[in-house]
């Protein structure tokens, strides 16, 4: 096995564990580039069926192209789709810093979905390469009944013996890609031919490296306009991948906040 | 083609400079995105200290603010095109949960010594979590030369220390070598200050690890995690943890003692596999529908694992609460998780001193070898010879409480000789064929199968049922509570595991009526899906009709003319479905019958309605060219 298909193996054992041990189940799917390669492996590990709801955390602010995107892939890939709008900036935490604010409204728009519909476990496509913070979770990650992520007290998880029982009245987030590295996501990609939103493709020497809300999420300079040449590009760069998200550089403790109080 | 990951973990005392060690090599190997330099020096000069390399790890506030990793975490680095995975792993013993989660899953350890304060008690600990985790690719680092000036007298004892540690637990490092992490003395590159001394630098050392070993050459393992329905097939899904599986081969489930041989491979979007080894997520089609489920392990008939339920074990034991005998939770060996009792701690062993202890418990942190039973068989092997099916762990309160090994010594195989069951199994063909049944009964036998809740209204309408089709001529016989449970099933009472088995013999009869050309109804709860999913497996195809008696728990509750939700309610029984256990309902039910919204009357009309749509003598006419002579 190569490296992409021990971690696609990987991943698809994951997602059939979640499937096996956590009812109702839901996948955040945020069209980005990421959980648009865990569809992929959802429809691989479920020949062909995605047999979960798929969630999009909608802020009316997402880009145009996302949304297009969006319904063209529901329709194709036959997905049960449930939009979950988000509650505006003014219910969020008023300590955090403004482009952290921007962000909880996701965290919020989360937990009133979860709420609603009873979701015992979430699956998300966060992976540990892309924010330090990131790095210190869990496969399946407890969260209580406030959506809060207690990283002090991390439950003990190896040998592939996933925690799957959520605290009373809280769910287990599961993160299948947990370890892959962004340039493993494009490889990935390359070679499946998965669909990405055309965001991520150079228009007049710029692309989204990142893809997040309008307002908070910017493009970085940029001439790789094919996957090809956008791993050509970051296996050249240093750049740190979400350095377009303004939300990670406002305080050093910004992200770290956002997570415990139960942001993806 | 890349290969896979290969996973290294840093490990040691607290404050020994492991996060430190990592953050300097991500630094000098080129690891760190741009503008992280500077992040961690900011974050550095708040807090008033100067560069601190191990920020890069100890991303948490509470860990730089306290200057102690809490957490594991993973960093990714090439070295000489080599791709590795950096695990950095707790030191404080508070952590020592979170350090088993980071080196349980990794093929090489480094494990960092403070040349000042020498060999610790988390340093012994660490060394032998290695060695039970069954690690063989050991470095040993002293770190921190510089508080030593550099000295080679105390690096060299320092070295033997180690040595005799880590070959005591019959560990043989590849090297001891000196660092000096925050000045980055022998981190990447061979350091001035170190002229003595001749070996690797860390990264040299790191690239030079063997790579990890494939389990492909291995007997077989694959541990069946889910079984999917698809187009009226069972595909076994799961991942092959050692050895490799082929189109044709004829598989052996364990502990169920079941043979079957391999149909196909599945895949999405294509194309069939012929074949795949350890490692791989695959999906499987049998030759026959068998029915095993979750938790069973497919092996080849030669080299199949043991079957036994009470065995010997090394575990180690990380719950706040002391491990004694008698203790009674669960285990997970692979996909399968079931019973568990500690019969007898032999041996304890603290991990500060390595000495043997004579507690009668096991505490925290402390390593333990026990004998185990379980109500349950099991599809054994010893860690020894198949590391990843031959380990375990304990669970309570929903939490992972402990990670062992298993070892077959003394441990007698509990697997009857196949020829007993399966060789044998071919039956007879019968000479009386399913179309002449059919056509003597003048419809088509099959099982009817109501599900619902207690007191949702089974048994009357499957009485009702019956007392119709028979007067129109039908063979018709109805299985409910109180012809099975007085007679064939008396053996049994109401554990999980004697309710499995209740509804396992009715699935088995049920079957056995409809081969015969009976119409059979069946009147259980039947909460659970696999059940009743085994129940389908085991009737002809297309034979099984399950029909969900649908009423609300409220109404039930209302109705309960037995009693049995007011003596639930109190305690007086347990797991009762609905209230205390749950109540899966199908999810493509062939009908669904409302007793709540319809009279009785109504609804063993639509249920009569069905069974003239799917079962009578016209549709016997109609299909009998299809059918099998």
């Amino acid at each position: 096995m190569d490296r992409l298909e021990a971690l696609e193996a990987q991943s698809i054992f994951i997602l059939r564990e979640a499937v096996n041990r956590l009812n109702p189940l839901a996948m955040l799917w945020s069209v980005g580039k990421d959980s648009n390669a865990l569809l992929w492996l959802a429809r691989k590990a479920f020949f062909g069926r995605v047999p979960f709801p798929v969630i999009l955390l909608d802020t009316g602010n997402e880009f145009r192209e996302v949304y297009a995107f969006r319904d063209r892939l529901i329709d194709e890939w036959g997905l049960t789709y449930i939009d979950a709008p988000c509650p505006p900036i003014e219910e969020t935490d008023p300590s955090l810093p403004p482009k952290a604010r921007a962000a909880a409204r996701k965290t919020l728009g989360l937990r009133r979905i979860i709420a609603e519909r009873g979701f015992r476990g979430v699956i998300l496509g966060i992976r540990r390469d892309e924010q330090a913070v990131r790095g210190k979770e869990r496969v399946f990650s407890p969260r209580d009944a406030a959506g809060g992520w207690d990283f002090r007290h991390q439950p003990a998880e190896f040998w592939d013996q996933y925690n799957a029982e959520p605290p009373p009245g809280g769910h287990m987030r599961v993160h299948p890609l947990l370890a892959w590295a962004e340039l493993d996501v494009w490889r990935y990609i390359k070679r499946e031919g998965v669909p990405v939103v055309p965001l991520y493709f150079a228009r007049d020497g710029k692309r989204f490296r990142s893809l997040g809300e309008r307002d908070i999420c910017f493009p970085v300079p940029s001439s790789a306009s094919t996957i090809a040449e956008i791993i050509a590009e970051l296996e050249a760069t240093r750049e740190a991948e979400r350095a377009g998200r303004a939300m990670d550089h406002e305080s050093e403790d910004a992200f770290e906040r956002l997570r415990a109080q139960g942001y993806m | 083609m890349m290969a896979p990951p290969f996973n290294l973990v840093v490990v040691g005392h607290v404050d020994h400079g492991k996060s430190t060690l990592i953050g300097r090599l991500l630094h000098e190997a080129g690891a760190l995105p741009g503008g992280k330099v500077d992040e961690l020096r900011q974050a550095s000069e708040r807090r008033g200290v100067p560069l601190e390399w191990s920020f890069v790890l100890d991303s948490l506030q509470a860990e730089r603010d306290q200057a102690v990793t809490i957490d594991t975490t993973r960093f990714c680095l090439t070295i000489d095109s080599r791709d590795l995975v950096i695990i950095d792993a707790p030191g404080h013993r508070e952590f020592l949960a979170n350090m088993v989660s980071g080196a349980a899953g990794a093929d090489a350890a480094v494990l960092v010594v403070d040349a000042a304060e020498g060999l610790q008690d988390q340093t012994r600990r660490h060394a032998y979590l290695l060695r039970l985790l069954g690690l063989e690719e050991v470095a040993a680092v002293v770190n921190k030369v510089d508080l030593v000036d550099f000295s080679e007298t105390r690096f060299r004892a320092l070295e033997g220390e180690t040595r005799a540690l880590l070959e005591g637990l019959g560990i043989r490092p590849r090297v001891v070598l000196p660092t000096s992490a925050r000045h980055g003395d022998n981190v990447t590159r061979a350091s001035p200050r170190l002229p003595w001394y001749e070996g690797p630098t860390l990264a040299q050392t790191l690239a030079g690890f063997a790579p990890a070993a494939t389990a492909e050459a291995a007997p077989l393992r694959f541990p069946i995690q889910d079984v999917y329905r698809q187009d009226d097939q069972r595909i076994l899904v799961g991942r092959i943890e050692s050895g490799r599986i082929a189109v044709g081969d004829t598989l052996l489930f364990s502990p169920s003692n079941k043979l079957a041989r391999v149909k196909s491979l599945e895949a999405w979007p294509g194309p069939r596999p012929e074949s795949a080894g350890a490692g791989r997520s695959i999906g499987v089609i049998l030759d026959r529908p068998l029915f095993v489920e979750r938790g069973e392990v497919a092996s080849h008939v030669e080299h199949a694992p043991l079957r036994a339920n009470r065995f010997r074990a090394s575990v180690f034991w990380l719950g706040a609460e002391a491990l004694r005998e008698g203790y009674d939770d669960r285990l997970r060996l692979g996909t399968r998780e079931v019973p568990v009792t500690v019969e007898r701690i032999e041996r304890v062993i603290d991990t500060d001193t390595l000495a043997t202890v004579e507690l009668g418990r096991v505490e925290r942190d402390q390593v333990a070898e026990l004998l185990l039973r379980s109500p349950a068989l099991l599809a054994l092997d010893d860690h020894a010879r198949l590391p990843r099916t031959g380990r375990f762990v304990l669970r309570g309160n929903g939490a992972t409480l402990a990670g062992g090994f298993a070892s077959l010594r003394d441990v007698a195989d509990q697997r009857p000789a196949l020829s007993d069951k399966d060789e044998h199994l071919t039956p007879v063909a019968h000479k009386v064929t399913r179309g002449a049944r059919a056509a003597r009964f003048a419809h088509k036998g099959g099982v009817l199968w109501l599900t619902g809740l207690s007191a949702a209204g089974k048994s009357t309408l499957a009485m009702a049922v019956e007392q119709h089709l028979f007067r129109k001529g039908y063979a018709v016989y109805v299985l409910d509570g109180d012809n099975i449970r007085s007679g064939l099933n008396a053996d049994l009472g109401f554990s999980p595991e004697d309710r499995v088995e209740n509804i396992r013999r009715v699935g088995e009869v049920a079957a056995l009526f409809a081969d015969a050309g009976f119409l059979c109804i069946t009147a259980f709860i039947s909460p659970y899906r696999a059940d009743r999913a085994r129940a389908r497996a085991a009737t002809p195809p297309g034979g099984f009709h399950e029909i969900y008696v649908s009423a609300d728990l409220a109404t039930c509750e209302a109705r309960d003319p037995k009693g049995l939700y007011r003596k639930a309610r109190a305690g007086e029984i347990r797991d009762f479905t609905g209230i205390s256990a749950p109540y899966e309902p199908p999810e493509t039910p062939s009908l669904v019958v409302d007793t709540v919204e319809a009279p009785l009357e109504a609804c063993v009309e639509q249920i009569l309605a069905y069974v003239e749509q799917h079962f009578a003598r016209g549709r016997v006419e109609e299909e009998r060219g299809g059918e099998r002579a």
